[in-house]
């Protein structure tokens, strides 16, 4: 097992690299990195410090350990607009990200698993093919226009829900509902699959054999067993969830992260932009490694390695 | 003894609606605004760009205050919006079929290399998908738009740049199976030189895949352009797209003037649904093996 | 012999359907069997003869592409088909147990053992959990498995796939039914168990009066192990009767090719004896007798037309047109064999 995880470090290790090297050449060598990493209407002076910091006179490798270096450093660069670094911006609005996507999650779970077990228990009928409506709807309507929807209806029309910001309970529901309605489509086909594919299992046929009633049948036997891939998803999509956030988060002007991506690029803060991204692919690559170290740890297969 | 002046047995254009389970709706609607993009100019009634500030916010035809004049309405500068969703097809339609065609070129073009090549090539390659596909999409098209500033051309670049690592997991796959055949092995042997194998005998194998693919991303794409051009990072204003209409029409909706966002989303929806769809219908048909994806 | 069988199967026959209607597959045709309280039967046939699925039939377990066409089958003086799916439940486990070939795909693997062993005597027999456990215990104690009260508490990947073996058959007896199928039993476990395995299902039948059917493709433990024999080529039964009988003077060509083909000891062939040709494709069936193009003994009537059922000297029955010509036929082969 260690070597196996050594193993998925040094791959964890390796992406790292190749994404900070990947965001590093995109801003030095498609844009003129003078103009985006100093404020508008900066002094000369300034920009003159910060050419000769990360300056294209410098050779490219230097330029990389530079900046590498103040990334270890947790230097991420400071904000024009807010004036401060960005790294403590991040992870200040963090947790409102979390929060929201945690609640979108459960949205998704709770919608997506149940509709998942009764498509794949009545396949091929009524309910099956609802399943499939609802399924492709969820991968056709994009997240944000639901939410503007959703905001014309539940806040215009009814005006039973605050349209923007955060705060109470009832400023997550329509955020979270956007925000996991792709999700919720994902993980009810996931589910269903699953479901399937247990369901024509050795073991399920022996329950059957036992004389065991169906409905012991589907809820002791075969959920659990079908679960396991959906919950693994469910996690990965969690942190995905967190990144992709970036349009449901502008429009309910709700404090998280992707919020602060969209003020970024509203006023062309870029030491922001490039923060949000770099950070958000470190922590993909990240939980997935932690995944699958849970994996190790869970799958006697795997912890039997040498 | 009269001449037979037609060819039979040759089958008739339309026998391919006869196959079982043929769109034909979502071809239609697809189709549709295939035309209305490219017939822009003759079908909108007015210029999508500019509006006139006496004629602000009407509601479609239909409503109370609504004419004629502007069938679905306008928006707060007076633009009607039929003209600028109709020339919002034909940005979605550029942008979208564009960027999917640059993205599978380049995606199919390297995950063939990287199939068939293997070795470090493939490690590079490979890696370098990894690690792209780890950064979600939408987050890396804005970044990549922050550096080089929007623009009809640089969105298109963007979003190919964004998406091939979609390809070319699924191709290298398709690749590295289709190198244990026969007609392959073959060629190897008979001593073909690489590019000639993968240009004559990789590449038509794995067109039907790449296809299926690229319907399959068309609905992605454009959902991503929407999101950009809402956010503002898309396509410039004045030039009307879809996403865009939606950010503008936000402020009208407060108010409810509900027009400016819901027939966007409509259109937009309409788009991808039939688009994936489609997509479906062909992973079906062409290739079994494909339904994994 | 009995005139009240604890089962039988008149005219059974099973058929999967394709999705549009157009191909049948006679999964189990025209199919009659019995077999009395406490006696063995085996069911012995290529893999596609039919087998798994008439035991599935008999347990009304049928995936959704396949329907009963016709005949009946009476347990204990029931017929099972015109049974509600409530009252089968009742009769699964309870009255009629099955085991399946592969132990570690039949056993849940997230839940202990004793769990799966004692769910079905509180499911059909209402118990409380601590009875049960303790009836869990004893079965298990019963199929020999050392320390059973630790192994109640374990996993099924923590136990050897003999052990495993061991406790689907503790499952299948765990209430008491009078009949148990096991489908290949012996298939997947290591021949050295596999004696010891036989034993053990030899002991229980004996302890509990049950009857056994054993389904398999292996005539040595048939031979071993029962007192009737059924073979099944392309779904049909070709050959039945008592065992001894039918190995000491096989009637169909087939049974004597199947007995040939076991290579003996005092045997100085160099090579086996393999039976030519292909097992049928159950979709495309020839016209007439389906074992005919494999049939060394084949004539023309062989391929006009299917061969009907013929009963014969003790019990015994045959489908084959050399029997047929007569029953002189099929008693010189019983003469030939005497002798």
């Amino acid at each position: 097992m260690a070597r196996y995880i050594l193993r998925r470090l040094a791959y964890s290790l390796v992406s790292l690299f190749l994404l900070s090297l990947t965001i590093f050449l995109f801003v030095r060598v498609t844009g003129d990195p003078t103009t985006l990493l100093v404020e508008p209407g900066a002094s000369q002076a300034d920009i003159d410090a910060i050419r000769e910091r990360f300056g294209p006179d410098q050779p490219i490798w230097v330029q990389y350990w530079s900046f590498m270096a103040s990334l270890a450093q947790g230097d991420f660069g400071q904000s024009f607009y807010y004036r401060t670094p960005v790294f403590e911006l991040y992870l200040s609005r963090l947790p409102n990200s979390l929060l929201l996507a945690l609640a979108a999650m459960a949205f998704s779970l709770l919608i997506g698993i149940p509709s998942g077990i009764l498509a794949a228990v009545r396949v091929g009928r009524f309910w099956d093919r609802a399943g499939k409506v609802f399924s492709l709807l969820g991968l056709s309507l994009p997240s944000f226009w639901v939410g503007l929807v959703l905001i014309l209806f539940f806040s215009v029309y009814l005006e039973w829900l605050p349209s923007s910001g955060s705060g109470t309970a009832l400023h997550l529901i329509m955020p979270a509902f956007a925000l996991g309605w792709y999700f919720a489509a994902a993980h009810m086909r996931l589910t269903r699959s699953s479901m399937l594919e247990v369901l024509g299992s050795e073991y399920i046929k022996l329950a059957r054999l036992k004389g065991l009633p169906e409905s012991l049948v589907i809820c002791k036997h075969a959920f659990k067993n079908a679960l396991i891939p959906v919950l693994t998803l469910a996690g990965i999509n969690l942190v995905i969830m967190i990144n992709v956030a970036v349009v449901v988060e502008t429009v309910f002007a709700w404090p998280g992260i992707g919020r602060l991506l969209y003020e970024g690029i509203t006023f062309r803060d870029f030491p922001v932009v490039q923060a949000v991204v770099l950070l958000g692919g470190i922590m993909i690559v990240a939980v997935n490694l932690l995944i699958d170290i849970l994996y190790a740890v869970i799958d006697p297969r795997i912890r039997l390695e040498r | 003894m009269s001449l037979q002046t037609e060819a039979v047995g040759l089958p008739s254009r339309f026998d391919i609606i006869r196959i079982e389970g043929f769109p034909l709706l979502p071809v239609l609607i697809l189709g549709g605004i295939a035309f209305v993009a490219i017939f822009a100019n003759v079908l909108a009634p007015y210029d999508p760009e500019i509006g006139s500030l006496a004629a602000r916010f009407r509601p479609p035809a239909w409503q109370v205050g609504g004419s004629g004049e502007h069938l679905l309405g306008t928006d707060h500068l007076g633009r009607d919006v039929l003209s600028r969703l109709i020339f919002g097809a034909r940005v979605s339609m550029v942008v979208g079929f564009t960027a999917v065609i640059v993205a599978g070129v380049i995606g199919t073009g390297l995950g063939i290399v990287s199939g068939f090549l293997g070795g470090w090539v493939d490690q590079v390659i490979m890696r370098i998908t990894d690690t792209w596909l780890a950064l979600p999409a939408l987050t890396f098209a804005i970044f990549l738009t922050a550096i080089v500033g929007p623009s009809e051309m640089n969105i298109v670049i963007i979003l190919g740049a964004v998406y091939w690592t979609r390809y070319a997991r699924v191709i290298r796959g398709e690749v590295l199976s289709l190198k244990q055949r026969e007609f392959v092995r073959l060629a190897i042997v008979a001593g073909c030189s690489s590019r000639v194998i993968m240009w004559r005998h990789i590449l038509p194998n794995v067109l039907n895949s790449a296809i299926v693919l690229g319907t399959l991303m068309l609905g992605v794409v454009i959902v991503t352009e929407a999101a950009l051009s809402f956010l503002g990072v898309g396509v410039p204003p004045p030039k009307p797209a879809w996403g865009l209409m939606l950010a503008d029409g936000k402020k009208g909706m407060m108010v409810g003037y509900w027009w400016l966002t819901v027939l966007p989303g409509v259109c937009i929806m309409l788009m991808v649904l039939s688009a994936n769809l489609i997509g479906d219908w062909l992973r079906v048909k062409l290739d079994p093996q494909l339904r994994q994806l | 012999m009995s005139t009240h069988p604890l089962l039988q199967i008149d005219n059974l026959s099973t058929h999967y359907v394709s999705a549009r209607g157009t191909r049948v597959v006679r999964a189990v045709d025209d199919v009659s069997l019995r077999i009395d309280a406490g006696e063995t039967l085996g069911i012995v046939g290529e893999s596609g003869s039919g087998k798994s699925t008439l035991a599935l039939t008999i347990l009304r377990l049928l995936p959704p592409a396949a329907r009963v066409a016709s005949g009946r089958m009476l347990f204990e003086g029931e017929d099972l088909l015109e049974k509600s799916d409530a009252e089968m439940r009742r009769v699964r486990g309870k009255r009629i147990a099955m085991i399946l070939q592969d132990p570690m795909a039949s056993l849940n693997p997230l839940f202990s053992i004793g769990d799966q062993v004692a769910e079905p005597i509180r499911v059909h027999e209402g118990v409380g959990r601590a009875a049960a456990w303790s009836r869990a215990r004893e079965l298990l104690k019963a199929v020999r498995i050392p320390s059973p009260q630790t192994r109640l508490l374990q996993h099924p990947h923590e136990m050897s796939g003999g052990m495993r073996q061991r406790i689907v058959g503790a499952i299948g007896i765990s209430c008491e039914p009078r009949l148990l199928i096991a489908d290949e039993p012996t298939t997947s476990l290591d021949l050295t168990i596999q004696a010891q395995y036989l034993n053990l299902l030899r002991e229980l039948q004996r302890a509990h009066g049950l009857a056994l059917i054993f389904i398999t493709h292996n005539l040595g433990i048939v031979a071993k192990m029962c007192d009737q024999l059924a073979v099944m080529y392309a779904g049909r039964v070709v050959e039945s009767g008592p065992v001894r009988q039918i190995f000491n003077a096989p009637a169909h060509p087939y049974t004597q090719a199947l007995l040939n083909s076991i290579p003996r000891m005092s045997d100085n062939r160099n090579r086996l004896a393999a039976i030519d040709g292909q097992p049928p494709d159950l979709v495309a069936l020839p016209p007439g007798c389906a074992f005919a193009p494999r049939c060394p003994s084949a004539f023309d009537r062989c391929r006009e037309a299917p061969p009907s059922q013929l009963t014969f000297g003790d019990q015994r029955t045959v489908r084959c047109w050399l029997a047929d010509a007569g029953s002189d036929a099929a008693d010189s082969q019983v003469r030939k064999g005497a002798a």
